[in-house]
């Protein structure tokens, strides 16, 4: 098994250097089969090293593959190292199970877009750089691979690149996240600095020596890897790139801005959770994040009307669920959360993708309506994943990921009553926006007509997808409801278990709770959107002064703008001509006038030259006399 | 002895100096040329006088190197005094300042 592992990111990157040297002059047909095939391969050797994992466990819980060494530097030395253990084994099972599935989607999607080799070529780098992410044995190859997924992530939203706003959209996330690598860079310096290693293994027994818990030393690592996680998941405050990405093609987001890259974050948490759980601080920060953001994010889903932006302050909302489990010790519901996330979330973006296309490219929910009819296994599977999103009961995979969720942030040693309170408004607001997506764009009158209907090929991964959404849940009940745990099973042979408060309510309760909750939001939903068009929120003024600023994603954009961008440029207009460049400009002046003055002794006289050799001879010998 | 030497010495001082006034005071180029030779023979006529009062045969020597120097000095000046002529038909140094900067 462990020669199998380094085909699985290999595959992807030949399909890339094929498609990037052969892409441009190969017929269609075969840059969709390069494109997808490999990735589709490396899903089946992802499968098949599952399976051997499950069926017994390798020594030291994971297999791992030493295929170079890449540098050694004085006491660092990096190699090449693959390493899959329980926790990487369900990222790459994502990765490439789902990217498989969108490779697939995108093959027909793609099929009439004249850079359709660039587009895959960029995909395979990608789903490579993620493999590469969470295969890693050490901190550096990581890196390397959180660098390819942020240039992938650039490139493919700036896909199409002549439309302005398009590239603007790529460098904002390019920006932004950068903002996040330099904090997790920063974080990496420090770590060798006091560790002298940057393997995640050696870190993992080091640090509990090395540290005391809390110490200055490790609060500030921790809280700098926090930042690099928060930049590419799209945490607060680094979260307003993520609705802007969606300028990418739709399977673009699928893949890269909702089931995979965008987890990174929480990847890198739950891989370092030995250092997160010396520094209790920043455990708490981790929380607080996840639940700001899940509630920032879920307002500002409310009043969006592109059906991509929905989906992404979906998205950050969902990911702020991860951080909330994160920071309060459920790692395995973290991770949990993660793998239902990605089925649903990637299937809602197929979709939506779907129904774009359908509609004349019509990105605006009040400009659809009506496609239950038209558009069947769309509806049926776009429902699937909006009933997961809302977390229905029972029946979707979402509730059981959310309700673990909202049952630790409560009764693990982290939680409190104050973010359980946050994560169940959460949830409200998610069941709420849900519905209304659902219902404007599925029910009521028809406002666009459909114009062609999606190919086999698209609707085939969705259909896989809504499978998946509905019964991922169902390996991981609820304690309290089925002795049933194999997701929490495999992932505690590396993630410890979650630390419970003692003397606890009943977990029933909670349940009960979260289940009214969820079915009021579904319901309130019903009422103001069903039948009408939900034009309700304008009528006020107040209200229409509510829906502007969650409409602009509380105005952080702006905010950012009057901050840093503002007084940058006026820095920039102030400082027009270069400080800097007045001490050289100053050199070459002090040069010239110089070189004025002696200008005037080259005067072409004979005789005045005859009196300066005398002078200077005269100087001469009367020095010598005097000394 | 000595005073001879020294009577030598003093004949070359003045022998320089007059040298010099007359490359200071002259506008011919070609009497500033020979103001120089004039000022290269009160070296030489120094260094034989030293050489004399120390009885060694290098003021001598020195003296004949002056020559065979002053010889080509002579030639290369006059060659180049015969250039200005032609070119600007004056031997005045006054007007001949074209290397200014």
């Amino acid at each position: 098994m462990n020669s199998l592992l380094a085909y699985i990111p290999a595959l992807p990157l030949l399909g890339f250097i094929i498609l990037s040297l052969f892409g441009r002059r190969s017929p269609k047909p075969v840059i969709a089969w390069v494109g997808a095939g490999t990735v589709c391969l490396a899903a089946l050797i992802t499968i098949a090293v599952g399976v051997a994992f499950m069926q017994s466990t390798p020594a030291n819980g994971a297999y791992s593959q030493l295929l170079w060494s890449w540098f050694r530097v004085g006491a660092l030395s990096v190699d090449i190292n693959l390493r899959v253990d329980a926790l990487t084994l369900v990222f790459i099972f994502i990765i490439t199970f789902v990217g498989a599935l969108i490779h697939i989607y995108s093959a027909f999607f793609m099929w009439h877009d004249r850079d359709m080799a660039r587009f895959f070529a960029s995909m395979n780098l990608f789903v490579c750089s993620m493999l590469l992410l969470v295969m890693a044995d050490n901190l550096v190859l990581l890196y390397l691979g959180w660098e390819g997924v942020g240039l992938c992530s650039y490139l493919l939203i700036g896909f199409w690149y002549e439309v302005p706003s398009n590239s603007r959209a790529a460098n904002k996330a390019f920006l932004i996240t950068r903002i996040g690598d330099t904090a997790l860079l920063i974080g990496l310096f420090l770590l060798f600095k006091e560790l002298g290693t940057l393997n995640m293994n050696a870190i993992q027994q080091q640090a509990p020596q090395h540290f005391t818990t809390g110490s200055a030393d490790i609060v500030l690592i921790t809280v700098l890897l926090l930042v690099g996680g928060m930049g590419k998941s799209a945490q607060m405050p680094l979260q307003t790139w993520l609705p802007d990405a969606m300028a990418g093609p739709s399977p673009v987001s699928a893949l890269i801005h909702a089931a995979t890259m965008v987890t990174a974050g929480v990847y890198l948490i739950a891989r370092m959770h030995g250092l997160f759980l010396l520094s209790p601080v920043t455990m708490a920060i981790v929380a607080i994040v996840g639940a700001v953001t899940l509630l920032v994010a879920g307002c500002s889903a409310l009043a969006q009307t592109d059906i991509k932006r929905i989906l992404a302050y979906s998205t950050i909302s969902q990911i702020g669920y991860m951080f909330l489990a994160l920071g309060v010790g459920a790692w395995s519901a973290a991770i949990f959360h993660f793998f239902t996330h990605a089925f649903f979330k990637a299937l809602l973006f197929l979709a939506a993708g779907v129904v774009i296309e359908a509609l004349h490219h019509e990105h605006n929910i009040f400009r659809m309506g009506g496609l239950r009819k038209r558009m069947p296994e769309v509806f049926i599977t776009f429902l699937a994943g909006a009933a997961a999103l809302s977390a229905l009961p029972l029946v979707t995979a979402g509730f059981f990921s959310k309700d673990a969720i909202l049952w630790y942030s409560w009764s693990s040693a982290g939680g409190t009553s104050v973010l359980w309170f946050m994560a169940l408004v959460g949830a409200f607001i998610t069941a709420l926006y849900s519905t209304r997506l659902m219902l404007v764009v599925f029910w009521g009158e028809m406002r666009t007509p459909v114009h062609q209907q999606p190919d086999r090929g698209m609707v085939i991964p969705l259909i896989i997808l809504a499978f998946f959404s509905i019964t991922a849940g169902f390996i991981e009940w609820p304690h309290n409801m089925l002795h049933l745990s194999l997701f929490s099973d495999h992932v505690q042979q590396v993630l410890p278990a979650t630390v419970m408060k003692r003397d606890l309510p009943s977990e029933w309760l909670f349940q009960a709770i979260a289940t009214v909750i969820t079915l009021t939001g579904v319901y309130i939903g019903y009422m103001l959107y069903y039948g009408k068009s939900g034009v309700r929120w304008q009528q006020s003024p107040p209200l229409a002064a509510t829906r502007d600023f969650f409409f602009s994603g509380w105005k952080f954009d702006q905010l950012y703008n009057f901050l840093f961008v503002k007084p940058f440029l006026f820095l920039t207009r102030v400082n027009k001509s270069d400080v800097i460049d007045k001490l050289y400009n100053g050199i070459a002046q002090a040069g010239l006038r110089l070189n004025g003055w002696f200008s005037v002794s080259q005067n072409g006289s004979l005789r005045l030259y005859i009196v300066g050799v005398l002078a200077g001879i005269l100087f001469i010998i009367t020095l010598q006399l005097l000394l | 002895m000595t005073d001879s030497a020294n009577m030598v010495l003093m004949v070359a001082t003045v022998l320089f100096a007059l040298g010099l006034v007359g490359v200071l005071t002259r506008k011919n180029v070609v009497f500033m040329l020979i103001s120089v030779e004039v000022m290269l023979n009160a070296a030489g006529m120094a260094f034989i006088a030293a050489g004399s009062k120390w009885q060694q045969p290098d003021g001598q020597v020195m003296f004949l190197f002056i020559l065979a120097m002053a010889a080509a000095e002579v030639s290369v000046g006059l060659a180049l005094v015969l250039q200005i002529y032609h070119q600007h038909k004056t031997m005045d140094v006054e007007d001949l300042k074209e290397l200014k900067d």
